[in-house]
Parts: structure tokens; sequence; C-alpha cells
């Protein structure tokens, strides 16, 4: 698969350096080498491939095979930042070349109209930092075409009449119906709603030399075998490096970025996996480390000329997290839906995008969509009705009934930007190399669990249509871990209250560009890997011009 | 074995999305590679522990056998999960031995001063172990969803429940040694491959293919 790899000498001063091999740093990737630059991406986990991909949950999910390390990467979290941080698990992301794409469950949605601009629509909200980007949904509208494309998603345009205009149709028709989306489907419709197909970043066809879904029922939390989910892993990453120009450089933990006197970056320095420090030279560095590592990165790179960190004069660099409202309900029917077989989702709800906060008495708006995201021993775990003995025969038969006729509900939906939530450096704790572990600060805001509880009620609605047995839901509460991991360096055109620019660029270091979920302005409706990889598409096209124009500040 | 590999080679081969190409390239090794985990693993039938003794497996084999009892379909003791934890205990959950050794022991202390002249928690009744269990159980109830699993070393039910869950439940071709012949999977109605084609369920097995809905709301 690797034609013409090339390696580089931390001492050749390439052109890019990229942070992160993940949905962003591997469209990065791509983007930049095929445009003519020399290219080195440093991914701190390990480059695995296709063979080495089991279906083992003991290795995956507990042994965090693909994932971030809890002993060697603690977090800490606080509610307030009046609290002292307790250490414990708050963030997820994949650890490893393609980074959390390798692992994801594939949703793609694209952001609508409003989550570039409900600032302007619904005004100021108090407290809260809700604000617009400098960019808006025709700006991207391109570079979501591409992701789709080129990435490769699978879905059928003009079937949710609440899409957002498109240029061009799917690459490819939808994957096949599960027993769960055609429950959803029908009882959805009964209440007057308007289900669609789940657009998804998994091939319904054989594309560009890679395999078709082949439904083996292990996808979210796992890595696919046959290369059909359309990571960065199986997608963009060998492209970039058939240029001959990419290097993907796996086991090497950047841990700080390197300024000279006069303020700029002149590379990055990354642990091997022997712990050795190696500087890797670059004229430029773009950071797609997602939007947890990103800004720790910039605040573990604080030197004598950037006391707070760097690209951080406005002191905002790891606020304003967001990790996007959830909830989840459950239902058993009668007859077997077997909806382990094939991939997580395949119907999907967009109603309730945009609400009226006049009407609900609340801001926000989200997707709700119709999925069994259990692997077994998961189930057993976690997917019995709430009463159930947890072992012995009533277990066992609970456990043997339920697991074919079990599907889920779940809503995700807006969180609101607020200065308070954030990441930054833990004070003591450290991780397995001796630097700071990530603090996260978060709680929800208010309307952001109104809105939870509204589209979970939804999705109740939806399940009694559906002459649904037995119902249930998880209980929503104030969110201590994330897998959405958005906004903490947000995109603006004001320095004071912005990281980057909407060319990427930090307001401070000419030469420093960031792209990941870090760049949000908003947090969307949830699903956010679409627009993380459409905002690295532009961004890509942003900085080949300042390149070639010659602007990086050389 | 010879039907499933066979009836998984069919399916495969059927399968429209995927091209010849792909399955020379790939598919072949990986079939070889399930093939020959699958000997080993039923040729293997575990005779030797490398953790347990005999004794102590006994023990934690009858323990397994009521978080997950026998009747009319197999339980934690056919699907072997006495051997997964044997080996998790020698592998990914080394650090849980001091927890077994130290909580077998207790349970064992319990089960005498219970019921008077029964020696060892495999010999008491199933009644009489599952009150012993009980007894043990300190987190009764609770739903969550945790996006992994407790880590270990809490407390040894929630860990002995947690381990003969995931004995019974992992991948059978996988080499924990866990789930023996497929038999969790069999017991909770999953088929045993690794690739499915639709129709996938009783819901989906007549749809019609996507429609329109009747009346759309305006564009906005």
């Amino acid at each position: 698969m690797t034609t013409g790899q090339i390696k580089y000498s931390t001492s050749d001063e390439v052109d890019f350096v990229i942070v992160g091999s993940g949905a962003a740093g591997g469209v990065m990737a791509k983007e930049l080498s095929t445009n003519g630059f020399r290219v080195v991406v440093l991914e701190q986990g390990p480059y695995l491939k296709e063979s080495d991909f089991v279906h083992d949950e003991v290795t995956v999910l507990r042994q965090d095979f693909l994932t971030n390390h809890p002993e060697l990467q603690p977090n800490s979290f606080r509610k307030t930042p009046e609290e002292k941080a307790k250490p414990q698990r708050a963030v997820g992301y994949g650890r490893c070349v393609g980074g959390t794409s390798v692992h994801f469950a594939a949703n793609y949605w694209r952001f609508h109209e409003i989550d570039f601009a409900e600032r302007r629509k619904v005004g100021a909200i108090p407290g809260t930092g809700l604000a617009d980007w400098p960019i808006t949904y025709a700006d991207l509208e391109p570079y979501y075409t591409k992701v789709e494309w080129e990435v490769g998603v699978s879905g059928l345009a003009g079937s949710s009449p609440f899409d957002p205009p498109r240029s061009e149709p799917y690459p490819m028709p939808p994957l096949p119906v599960k027993s769960s989306g055609v429950i959803f489907e029908r009882a959805a419709r009964k209440l007057g709603w308007h289900p669609f197909p789940a657009p998804m970043a998994i091939l319904s066809q054989p594309r560009a030399g890679r395999s078709a879904c082949i439904s083996c029922g292990f996808c979210w939390g796992f890595a696919c075998e046959v290369g059909a989910k359309s990571s960065s892993l199986a997608s963009v990453i060998p492209m970039a490096e058939r240029t001959g120009r990419c290097e993907i450089r796996p086991n090497s933990y950047v841990h700080r970025l390197e300024v000279n006197g006069s303020g700029r970056l002149t590379g990055a320095v990354y642990f091997d996996e022997q712990k050795n420090t190696h500087l890797q030279r670059s004229k430029a560095v773009v950071v797609c480390a997602n939007g947890a590592e990103t800004p720790r990165l910039l605040l573990l790179s604080a030197n004598r000329q950037f006391p707070n960190g760097l690209a951080n004069s406005s002191g905002l660099v790891g606020k304003y997290l967001m990790i996007n409202s959830y909830a989840r309900c459950v239902g058993l029917f009668e007859h077997p839906l077997n909806d382990y077989k094939g991939f997580t989702d395949s119907r999907v709800l967009h109603d309730f995008y945009e609400l009226d906060p006049q009407k609900v008495g609340f801001y926000g708006g989200g997707g709700l969509d119709a999925r069994f995201d259990f692997t077994p021993f998961f189930f057993a775990l976690g997917g019995l009705p709430p009463e159930t003995p947890r072992w012995g025969s009533s277990f066992k038969a609970a456990l043997s009934h339920n697991f074919a006729r079990t599907m889920e509900i779940h809503s995700s939906g807006t969180s609101l930007p607020l200065e308070t939530n954030s990441f930054s450096l833990d004070p003591d704790l450290k991780d397995a190399w001796g630097l700071p572990a990530l603090c996260m600060t978060y709680r929800d805001h208010p309307d952001d669990l109104k809105l939870a509880n509204w589209l979970n009620n939804r999705g109740l609605e939806i399940l009694d249509a559906a002459d649904v047995r037995r119902k249930w839901s998880l209980p929503i509460a104030e969110q201590q871990f994330t897998l959405s991991l958005l906004g903490t360096c947000r995109m603006g055109s004001d320095p004071r209250v912005s990281i980057i620019n909407p060319d990427h660029r930090t307001h401070d270091i000419k030469n420093l560009f960031l792209c990941d979920g870090s760049s949000f302005v908003t947090s969307g409706r949830g699903q956010p890997t679409m627009t993380i990889q459409a905002l690295a598409y532009r961004a890509a096209d942003r900085i080949t011009a300042l390149a070639k124009r010659g602007d990086l500040g050389a | 074995m010879q039907d499933y590999f066979s009836r998984r080679r069919f399916l495969l081969e059927s399968v429209n999305g995927i091209s010849a190409a792909w399955v020379a390239q790939h598919w072949t090794s990986a079939l070889a590679a399930a093939q020959h985990a699958h000997t080993l693993l039923q040729s293997a039938a575990p005779a030797r522990f490398e953790f347990f003794t005999p004794d102590l497996a006994t023990e934690v084999d009858a323990v397994a056998g009521r978080i997950i009892p026998t009747d009319q379909t197999p339980g934690a003791r056919e699907a072997g999960v006495v051997y997964f934890i044997d080996r998790a205990l020698a592998t990914f959950a080394s650090a849980d031995r001091k927890l077994y050794t130290e909580g077998m022991a207790e349970l064992q202390a319990r089960t005498r001063e219970k019921f008077s002249g029964v020696e060892k928690f495999s010999a008491a009744t199933a009644e009489q172990q599952d009150e012993i269990l009980r007894s043990l159980d300190e987190n009764a109830g609770s739903i969550s969803r945790p996006f992994r699993p407790a880590p270990s070393g809490q407390n040894f039910f929630e860990t002995i429940r947690q381990h003969t869950i995931a004995g019974f439940l992992i991948d059978p071709d996988s080499d924990r040694r866990g789930n023996r012949g497929g038999a969790g999977w069999q017991v909770i109605s999953r088929e045993h491959e690794h690739m499915f084609q639709p129709p996938f369920g009783y819901y989906d097995k007549d749809y019609p293919g996507w429609q329109p809905a009747a009346a759309d709301p305006e564009k906005k």
C-alpha cells in the first residue's frame, strides 16, 4: 500500500510538519503533499494495518488497542474552575495512524447554514460565548463535496428535506437499511416526521481499490479490517504516501513546538518510541492533534517569550470547549432485529435540527438516529433494562432474549460555548512521559440538558409509535466524559476573542496553523467529523495559496 | 467446523460489493489465520492452566457457573469461561491475581461460615452458592453505559462477574480461550459469522426500498 515511501531526516527542513494523522491531519497530509510540499506527519500512536485489526473486545475496548490509554495518559476532571480536578478518564480519542477516524461510527452529517450563523439569528445568549463563524456554509460546501467523493461517503442526496444545498450527489448509494432503521422510519413517518438514510463514511460499493462494507457488526469502537470504513488510514493517507513527498512517522509524540528569537516556529519536538527527544525542522507547522491535544500542545509549548503558551495572546486557548449534548433511549421488540449485523445506524432524523427557542424555551437543536452500537460483551454490561439482575438465570434469560431484539435511539445536539468549559494542564497529574496531564473542566449549560431531554422524548415517542414492547432511557446528567472535542482554539477575525483566522493561521504566529475540532466556533448538532474534514480540505487550499506566494512568514 | 468455514467462504463470494481482487488479496490469508486459530483453540482443549491450580480452577468454574448458569442452553462452564479467566490472569488482567486468590479465600470462608459441613463452594448446592454470591455482590442494580468496562481491582465479585461475561461472549475466533465453540454467541442468538448480508432481521426483510414520504415540507 505504500509505494514511494520517503524518509526525511530531522535536520532536513521540510515544508510542513503536521501533528496528528486523524480526520484532519490525514486530509491535510494528502492535500499538502499532492500540492508539491514536503511533509512529515508526526503521529503519537502506532502505524497499524488491516491485518492487525481484530474483533476481540478485550484487546480493542478493554486494552485500548486503538485509543488513548488512561494509564499512560491520565486525565483529570472537574465541573468548575474553582474545584480541584480529580484524576478520571475524561476524553476518548484514537491513538494510531488515522486517529479517531479508525474506530468511529462514521456518521457524516454536513453542518447546515444555521450552524455558521446562529448568533445572527437567535441573538446573544447571556453568559455564553455564542458567536458566528467568519465563514459560511457556502464557503465550505465545495469541500464537503470533496470529502464525500474523495474520502468516500454513502448516502442519498435529497432524502432529507432539511438538508442544506449541495453541488453534487453522494458518490455511492446508502448502506442497506437495518431493522432498527425500518422501525424508526415507519414510526417517525407515522408521527409526520422525515427520516432519511444515514450518510455514512463507509463504502456501500467498492471504490478506489477499497472493499465495500461486509456488515461484520464490529464497527463503532473497532477498526475496519477490509478498509470499507473511510478512515484517514484507509482513504487519504495512502494517497499522501503515494505522492512520494509525505512521510508518516508513527510513535512520535509531539510535546513542544520550537520557537526562535523572532517568534517563529522552527519545528516540532517529539519523543520517539524509546522516549528519545528529536526536533523535526520545518518551515511551518499544522497542528491537527484534536480539540483536546491541540490546545494542550500550545500550552505545553509555553516559553519566556510566550509564557501563557503559544498563540494565546487572547488567553482563550483551551476555552469554549463544546462536547455536544447527548441522550439515548432503548427499545425492546417482539421479533429479532439482529441489529448486531452491519454498522451502527441506517436512519437519521433532522426535523429538530433548528428548534425555535421562543417555542421550546431553550436554545439548540439536534438529530436522532436509530442504532445498535453494542458488541456482545458491552451489551451484557449496559444494554439490558435497568432492573435486570446482573448475574444468574434471570440475567442469562434477559441477555439471551434481548440481544437480537434491542435497538437504541441516539440523540445528539448543540452545546453552548462557555468560557469556563475548557482543557488545561493539570498542575499535579503527569503522563508517562512526565508531562502535565490534560485537565477537563466541564458543566453542561442548562439549555444543553433541556435539549437532550427534549430530543430523548421524541425518541421515546418514536419507540411508542413503533409498537415497542419495553422502553427505557439512560439517565441524562451533566457529562463527565467526551469523544467530541470542539471549540478550544476557535476561529475568528478578532484576535482578542479567537485563536486562528479564517485561513486557520494563528493570530500570533505566522507559520503556525491549527485545524481540527478545536477550530469550531459552534458545536453543530453532533457528528462533527465531516465538518472537521471539510475544514481541513479548505484550510489546505488556503495554506497552499499562502505558501505559494511566499507568505508563511519565512 | 468445516461447515462453518465453507459457509463463510460461500457468503463472502456471494457478496456483490466485494471485488474478486480484494478477496484474493485479503481474505484467503485472513481465513487461513482464523482457521488456524480456531483449530488451535479446539485441539488445545485446554488441559493445562497457566495461573490456576486445578483446585482453584474448580472453584472459579463453580462461581462462573452461577453467574451464567447452565440450563436448557450452555452456560459459562460449557463456554470454557474458566480457561478465559485463567489466561486473563496470566496476561491482560495479571494485576487481578491477588484479588482472585484473596477473593476466593473469602468466598470459601463465607461458605463454611454460612453452611456448616460444606467444605468448599463447589460442594454447595446451587441455592447455597447463589446465597453466598449475593452476599458478595456489593453493587447490585444501577444501569450504566460504560465507555470502557470498569478497570480491574475494584472488588472481587464485580471483577469475576465481568470476566465471566467477557469469557462467555468474547469473539470465539480470538485467542482469548473464551466462548468455546461459540457457545455464548449461540445463547444470545448472534450468528457465528463476521460478515452478513441484508436482510438482517424480521423488520427489514420486507422493506420495499427507500421511498420519499408522501408530503414533504417546503424546502427552507
